[in-house]
């Protein structure tokens, strides 16, 4: 279960250093967009060493490898894919490389004699992958989906928009299918650095449509997307009243019941237990 | 000897002995006033105004720093000092920059051969770190200045006043003229109790309001072309950080603030100019708003921003010992209650009520800080000076909530240390302390850790602080230090609080 | 003449260049040398040893970087440099 995920580009010493101060629930280890060809090495092995000496307890520790028909994706995980890390965030996902990758990460965690298993978080970020999303979703390893808006826009040949009309249907064809295989709907990120009224408005509406998450491109965007993607109080409260009312029916026999004036079925209750998960997990309590 | 806070200070000085002792002294002491007796003041040079006071080996010269690093008049009278090669000149300028380069050969060559000052950054540092001033550089705090001034502790033979606007009997002030740079504050001590007082000006004009620097003080007024460089005299319009850590450590002094309850109707404030500084200022402008709050006043150096919060109605008042940028400035022009103040009403422990004795909450920065909370903002982790503490100890004193707000490390430096290099503000007069990896709360304050209990801020010892800084950095080589004391550091009421130490010849 | 060379003058990160030479020589310039020169050095000498290189000239100019990010840009350089004896 994430809110936040925090690109961090890999070749960056001063930013992995920095990468448990923000309080995101994940971190992206960029080795793709955020490096220049020119110095894949060199941020790999600083990746590499950099997972060597610092554990980033509490934190999801993801890594975006380079996509995989590139020369650079294999050497990306012979070196990083071990038990340091959570998850391997897939570019340019289709459902054959998604799988392709589970098949790798069967092999690795097998030589390595790892008793982790690795996930796989696989970007969205084409009309074809869209079409396949639901194969994508079902796939081993899979554990969420991300929205990769603006590469995805370049395949629609459209611009992106403040709406994003361009996107709506990718976007809730994505929340369908994570939610049909019960895994994180994650959001592609809001790139206006400036505008965080922006942000929040895109957020809140994203969320509406079912979103869990959300990627940020800086540190700036993490508290206003955490709250967003929190349940607030009012709803933990209603959640906590939920529960407590359900267990004093268990306790007095008494079948169906009812919280301010509104009957409480089994989809209300199992609504109420996630709330109540979610606000323990992000210490909201 | 060792004063109280177990460090060497020079044997003849007054030893720091704790903030009970201090203020031992029932009655404030105050020499004199002096008043001119000059009618005719006007000199047409400092070459002439050198031969009339006269001006000879020995004396105590004193210079404010309202124009900063674009300062023209220390240059102005070191250049005289050099042409007639005085010696064993004592220099008092409020602050030493950059720009006051010339000092250092006059330094070594023994022309000036003691410096009293509250702030030294640039070539300056060098030249007294390298051991060249004969006799020690005495570090005052703002208050401190003006004690030491009105009690005769530091007596000034000739005080030159730079003022951007004045008129022939010597009346000014800095708010008209090609130089404008706001309030005088840190000139006044001089103007009232040195021996003879000098007003260098650049715009002479007749019609002076309000008037600043008294021409009852006054006894030479010179007018020159310029006094100052004015892109050096005010910083432009001087920004809040953008860099995400920086912002983080803001956001969360601005969380710990509401939660010990600082944020209140009446509240008071003061922060510095830096960009941590002003990001702090503009989330407290934030949440007033959002809570509709209104408070009392803030103060120090006054900026931009704290103008923006006055003029929406945030702060009743502003006290301004010194203006940051151009918005300052014309703020002070316009705006009744945007009050210039003296550095003496600013933080002179012996005022009657030192505007720094009403603050609520200061923001503040440091170089160093250790697991007492003593804070350095003198000197860098190698001894060379690159600041002092202008209102630094004054204000830690004063306010109710003083707040340290720095990284906790930088480059593979810690700022929390074991043991700083230079103590300037005592630890007991610091409360918190906020880094990027948690903050800590002087264990003296029980009032506040009581009312962070139930926090959900990353709370932590300053030990535990200590101890992520060594598992991220490393454990630093310790260094030795020069034994040969080139400078202390005096606290507000006058008591030596540390020593500076000559530079070790193998810097790189 | 091969020379390999990695990293940059950022703060927090060092710029490492290597070339071929008859033993081992290391030199090095830092921001906290006088705090960190010998740990530094002490990088540098335990990666060439598990790397088994013996022969090499190491300049390190250092902002202040960590022990992960010196032995990251060493490693690095070495590669880059092309003569890598495993």
């Amino acid at each position: 279960m994430r809110r936040s995920l925090l690109f961090i580009p890999a070749n960056s010493p001063a930013m992995l250093q920095n990468a448990d101060v923000f309080a995101a629930d994940a971190v992206i280890f960029d080795l793709e967009d955020a490096v220049a060809l020119s110095e894949k090495d060199a941020a790999l092995n600083l990746l590499d060493q950099f997972l060597n000496k610092f554990e980033l307890k509490g934190i999801e520790k993801i890594v975006r490898i380079n996509q995989l028909d590139s020369p650079f994706s294999i050497t990306d995980l012979k070196l990083i894919a071990n038990k340091r890390i959570d998850t391997i965030m897939l570019p340019k996902a289709s459902y054959r490389y998604t799988l392709n990758l589970a098949k790798m990460l069967d092999k690795i965690e097998k030589h390595n004699h790892m008793t982790k298993s690795i996930n796989i978080l696989p970007i969205i970020e084409s009309s074809k992958s869209v079409i396949e999303i639901n194969k994508i979703a079902s796939a081993p390893r899979v554990n969420g989906l991300l929205l990769g808006g603006e590469d995805l826009a370049t395949d629609l040949e459209v611009e992106r928009t403040e709406t994003g009309h361009e996107i709506f249907l990718s976007r809730a064809m994505l929340i369908l299918a994570a939610k049909a295989n019960k895994i994180d709907a994650i959001d592609t990120p809001y790139t206006d650095m400036k505008n965080e009224e922006g942000l929040k408005k895109d957020s809140k509406f994203s969320k509406g449509l079912g979103m869990n998450a959300r990627v940020c491109i800086h540190p700036n965007q993490i508290d206003a997307i955490n709250e967003i993607f929190s349940p607030n109080q009012n709803e933990i409260d209603h959640a906590q009243k939920i529960i407590n009312a359900y267990q004093d029916s268990i306790k007095t026999g008494k079948g169906a019941f009812s919280v301010d004036g509104k009957m409480i079925d089994k989809p209300i209750i199992e609504r109420a237990q996630k709330v109540l998960e979610k606000a323990e997990q992000w210490n909201l309590l | 000897m060792k004063n109280s806070l177990n460090r060497f200070i020079p044997d003849n000085m007054k030893a720091y002995d704790g903030l009970n002792q201090i203020f031992k002294q029932k009655n404030r002491k105050l020499v004199p006033e002096i008043l001119t007796k000059n009618e005719n003041k006007q000199v047409n040079s400092l070459r002439i105004l050198f031969d009339l006071i006269p001006i000879t080996d020995g004396m105590t010269l004193s210079f404010h720093h309202h124009l900063r690093n674009g300062d023209g008049i220390i240059n102005m009278v070191l250049n005289e000092i050099k042409t007639r090669n005085l010696k064993n000149m004592t220099l008092a300028p409020s602050a030493i920059f950059p720009i006051h380069e010339p000092m250092c050969e006059l330094i070594k060559n023994k022309s000036i051969t003691q410096i009293f000052t509250n702030y030294i950054n640039g070539p300056v540092s060098q030249t007294i770190g390298d051991g060249y001033l004969e006799k020690l550089v005495i570090m005052d705090t703002h208050g401190g200045r003006a004690r030491a001034i009105e009690s005769g502790e530091l007596f000034i033979d000739v005080a030159f006043i730079g003022v951007p606007c004045a008129d022939i009997y010597g009346n000014g002030n800095g708010l008209e003229g090609p130089s404008a740079c706001g309030t005088l504050g840190y000139a006044i001590a001089d103007m009232k109790y040195a021996k003879h007082k000098v007003v260098i000006t650049d715009y002479l004009t007749s019609n002076i309001a309000p008037i600043e620097i008294e021409s009852k003080y006054i006894d030479y007024v010179i007018k020159v072309n310029a006094i100052g460089k004015s892109e050096g005299i005010v910083s432009g319009t001087t920004r809040p950080t953008k860099d995400p850590v920086q912002l983080k450590i803001a956001r969360d002094t601005i969380k710990l603030i509401k939660e010990l309850g600082y944020i209140k109707k009446d509240m008071s404030f003061q922060t510095g100019a830096g960009g941590t500084s002003l990001a702090v200022a503009q989330m407290l402008i934030n949440r007033m708003i959002e809570n509709k709050i209104k408070g009392s006043f803030a103060s120090g150096g006054i900026t931009g921003y704290l103008v923006e919060m006055h003029e929406y109605g945030l702060f009743k008042r502003l006290y301004d010992v010194q203006c940051f940028d151009h918005e300052a400035i014309a703020s002070l022009k316009r705006n009744a209650n945007h009050y210039a103040m003296s550095a003496s009403k600013y933080a002179n422990p012996f005022e009657e009520n030192p505007i720094v004795n009403d603050l609520d909450v200061v923001i503040l920065g440091a170089t160093e800080i250790d697991s007492d909370f003593n804070v350095n903002v003198t000197t860098d982790s190698n001894g060379l000076i690159i600041g002092g503490s202008g209102g630094h100890s004054d204000t830690a004193f004063g306010a109710k909530l003083t707040i340290i707000t720095t990284n906790l490390v930088k480059s593979r430096t810690s700022i929390v240390k074991d043991y700083v290099t230079t103590i300037t503000t005592p630890g007991e007069t610091v409360d918190c302390l906020v880094t990027e990896r948690g903050i800590a709360i002087n264990p003296k304050r029980t009032d506040l850790i009581k009312k962070l209990s139930n926090s959900k801020l990353n709370i932590l010892t300053i030990d535990q602080l200590l101890l992520k800084a060594h598992d991220l950095i490393g454990i630093p080589k310790e260094i030795e230090f020069n034994q040969k004391v080139i400078g202390v550091v005096r606290y507000r009421d006058g008591s030596i609080i540390d020593s500076i130490y000559k530079l070790r010849g193998d810097q790189k | 003449m091969k020379i390999g060379s990695a990293g940059t003058f950022e703060s927090n990160d060092c710029l490492i260049t290597v070339k071929k030479h008859k033993g081992i020589k290391i030199d090095i310039q830092s921001i906290v040398f006088d705090q960190f020169g010998e740990q530094i050095e002490q990088v540098i000498k335990t990666t060439l040893k598990e790397l088994r290189v013996e022969n090499i000239y190491v300049s390190c100019n250092d902002k202040g970087a960590l022990d992960y990010t010196i032995k990251a840009r060493l490693l690095t350089a070495i590669q880059r440099m092309g003569e890598f004896h495993a």
